[in-house]
């Protein structure tokens, strides 16, 4: 560990690096999925059309995926980050979609009665109490898009896989350590304040 | 592009049979040995509260591990090669299948097994003819995610040296070899979908008759 | 046929007992209905007779045999058990899950198959159309049937009834109690019935446990329990109506006497209850009533004289 002690700088850019460009997908994709998401609530066609395209995007393999990706973007984060995109959708459509569909129909009823358009309805009375599963939703992406980034240094989109990925090339295990440990703290970090959030969130719900 | 990907193919038949044998081995054996340990375990937990607590909280942990970590993690204690990346897959495809089958288990409604207990069914007639047949689609739907993360986590195996079809695609990008990446990317692709469909059609024809909704 | 003897049982963590010194016996063919307010002991008493749970103190006999030594397992196999939420198995046929225990127990599939249709037909469910089916698709009324003919298949001498039609809205609950009766009448069956409904178990127990914090406070047939409540809590628990109630355990054609009637007076069939006359002859200025016989013969009168005059008389029953 006095390696890590020595070369503290080197991992805390990468741990940037990837935070960086993990935060950017992770906002992409919440982006993306959530008009989608609310279409697919509305229209149960659009839920099966959209989550089955999602759900084909991410059973492809992590690495296929990059490699596909740079005869189009070529090597580097913009590869990275439309495959992290492409992960994170389908737990981010099907949670927005079913946290708005578990909304009683009756609370609906009730502020559409209250003379709320739609739009209303949708920003003041059903997104709210989506957010626990919408949370939640953003959890499991967050998680995935840390995993993806690993795995993404090998195309040149930098991150703590770049420690990893040099440590084998070098045989040099301390770095190699440094960068999968701190790749597994940051995904458990994230995971366990994300969870907190959503228990807090749900909570204020039921009351 | 498609087009000299397959000629590439044509001409390297043998490696490429190996570097499928290769990831088709792991990932079975992978699946195989996850599934014999963590059902069982999930099993066993899900009659003491407090294991299961324990073992979910571990699994749930264990999900949210890289997978690329993990395989790296193992790589300076255990070397290189087949033994080493088969430790690693199994220990990726274990969370997903502890989940699912604490989460199967805990679906049987308390009535249910009062019921059953009432009835004069010993503990494991209970789990045999009522728990399990109950929990069975949600066992599957944890062998699927498992397979399908395992077939994944395979083609990292390259960077150990585990061999399998993340050979062709790390040498296609080190090389910038288009082909020869194809011929990685495009079968391991395939693959992870075939596998998909083939567990969700095998859960499909395992949930009983009178719990399809 | 069951005898509990100073039955106590505490659970762990809780500062009194559930089940304070319970003894009872019930006899063979009888009905014992075991009733009190919620935590009174109830169900911890009925679900320690076929050990669900075991007493800390006392011992309970079936059969003449001490439980306490019989192996849980076997012991559950010859004794029924319906709960209020059924507890049907999901994944089975209405079929397979009737046929549980006789499957347990070995028989072979022909005789399985044979007293499955039976049950299914003594409890009013036609085997051809329900065989097959799945608990999903029945009504609770129709899983609750199931459920009895579930416990009745291996033909054990005990049944065990904890509020069987207590999820069932109150047109189905009577209808099921009065199928119930009737089956119990072609069988010979000793039930231990669980409810925390008065009128049930005035309906349906040969002898009511009445029972408040782990003790039983009275054990009386429905008539002497009505007549004679044994102090405050059981004459509030059993209710301000009980005068009502007795007259409706009550038939008229043992109270009939001979009376003068007009021939306009309103008949009344003689299987009716006393209550039943009285709510006739309220709607009707009180003019004495005529009940007749099933050949529509008059055997005698009803006027609320009479009637009070049978309240006042030591119950028969």
């Amino acid at each position: 560990m006095a390696w890590l002690v020595r070369n503290a700088d080197q991992v805390a850019i990468a741990f940037v690096q990837h935070v960086g460009i993990s935060l950017s997908a992770l906002a992409i994709a919440f982006a993306l999925a959530l008009p989608i998401g609310v279409w697919a609530a509305r229209n149960a066609r659009v839920q099966a059309v959209a989550l089955g395209v999602a759900g084909f995007l991410y059973t492809i393999p992590t690495l296929a995926f990059l490699a596909l990706l740079i005869p189009v973007v070529g090597l580097g984060p913009a590869n990275a980050i439309i495959a992290m995109v492409a992960f994170s959708l389908i737990v981010l459509i099907r949670n927005i979609a079913t946290g708005i569909r578990q909304v009683p129909p009756d609370v609906v009823d009730a502020a559409r009665g209250m003379g709320m358009s739609a739009t209303q309805v949708l920003l003041r009375v059903e997104l709210p109490l989506a957010v626990p599963l919408i949370i939640a939703g953003l959890r499991v992406a967050a998680v995935t898009v840390i995993s993806v980034s690993v795995v993404a240094a090998y195309v040149n989109a930098g991150g703590l896989g770049t420690l990893i990925f040099n440590g084998i090339a070098t045989d040099h295990p301390p770095k190699i350590w440094s960068g999968a440990i701190a790749a597994c703290a940051l995904a458990i970090a994230v995971d366990a304040s994300l969870s907190a959030l959503e228990r807090r969130v749900r909570r204020r719900r039921m009351a | 592009m498609l087009a000299e990907a397959w000629r590439y193919l044509v001409a390297h038949p043998a490696p490429f049979a190996t570097a499928l044998a290769v990831h088709v081995a792991l990932s079975a054996a992978a699946l195989a040995i996850a599934a014999f340990v963590a059902i069982p375990a999930a099993i066993a937990a899900n009659r003491r509260p407090a294991l299961a607590i324990a073992l979910a909280n571990s699994a749930n942990v264990g999900r949210t591990l890289p997978s690329l970590a993990v395989l790296a993690l193992v790589m300076p204690v255990l070397g290189t090669g087949f033994v080493p990346s088969l430790l690693a897959l199994t220990l990726l495809a274990l969370p997903p299948i502890v989940q699912n089958t604490l989460a199967g288990l805990r679906s049987v409604e308390a009535d249910i097994v009062d019921a059953a207990r009432g009835m004069g069914m010993t503990a494991r007639e209970i789990l045999r003819r009522v728990e399990l047949p109950i929990a069975l689609p949600a066992i599957f739907a944890g062998l699927r995610t498992a397979a399908v993360q395992v077939v994944s986590g395979a083609v990292l195996a390259a960077f150990i040296g585990g061999g399998g079809l993340g050979d062709f695609i790390t040498a296609g990008i080190a090389m910038m070899a288009l082909p020869q990446l194809l011929v990685g990317a495009i079968p391991v692709t395939l693959l992870a979908l075939g596998v998909d469909f083939g567990f969700g059609a095998l859960q499909r024809r395992l949930t009983p008759a009178g719990l399809r909704a | 046929m069951i005898a509990l003897d100073g039955v106590r049982k505490r659970f762990a963590g809780a500062t009194t007992a559930a089940v304070d010194g319970v003894s009872l016996d019930v006899a063979a063919g009888e009905i014992c209905v075991l009733i009190g307010p919620s935590g009174c002991g109830k169900t911890t008493t009925m679900r320690m007779i076929n050990r669900m749970i075991d007493p800390d103190e006392g011992r309970i006999l079936v059969d003449g045999r001490d439980i306490a030594r019989v192996d849980p397992v076997e012991l559950r196999r010859g004794i029924g058990y319906v709960i209020q939420q059924v507890g049907l198995f999901p994944h089975l046929t209405i079929a397979e899950n009737v046929a549980t225990v006789p499957r347990l127990l070995g028989w072979s599939a022909a005789r399985v198959t044979q007293r499955v249709d039976e049950l299914l037909a003594l409890v009013d469910m036609d085997p051809a159309l329900y065989r097959a089916r799945f608990p999903r698709e029945l009504s609770g009324g129709q899983k609750q049937r199931v459920g009895v003919a579930r416990a009745l298949a291996a033909d054990p001498p005990l049944l065990l009834m904890d509020e069987p039609f207590g999820a069932l809205d109150p047109l189905t609950r009577a209808a099921l109690q009065d199928e119930f009766l009737r089956l119990l009448r072609e069988l010979s069956k000793t039930i231990v019935f669980v409810t925390h409904d008065m009128d049930e178990a005035l309906k349906l127990g040969t002898r009511i446990a009445v029972l408040r914090e782990g003790r039983v406070v009275q054990y009386d047939t429905p008539a002497q329990l009505l007549a004679h409540p044994a102090d405050a809590f059981v004459e509030s628990f059993v209710g301000e109506d009980r005068a009502l109630k007795r007259l409706a355990l009550m038939t008229a054609s043992r109270y009939a006497v001979p009376m003068a009637l007009d021939a306009g007076a309103h008949r009344l069939q003689a299987g009716a209850s006393l209550r039943d006359a009285l709510a006739l002859l309220l709607q009707d200025g009180a003019r004495p009533l005529a009940v007749i016989d099933t050949r529509d013969v008059v055997v005698g009168g009803l006027d609320l004289q009479t009637i009070r005059a049978a309240l006042a008389a030591a119950p028969s029953m």
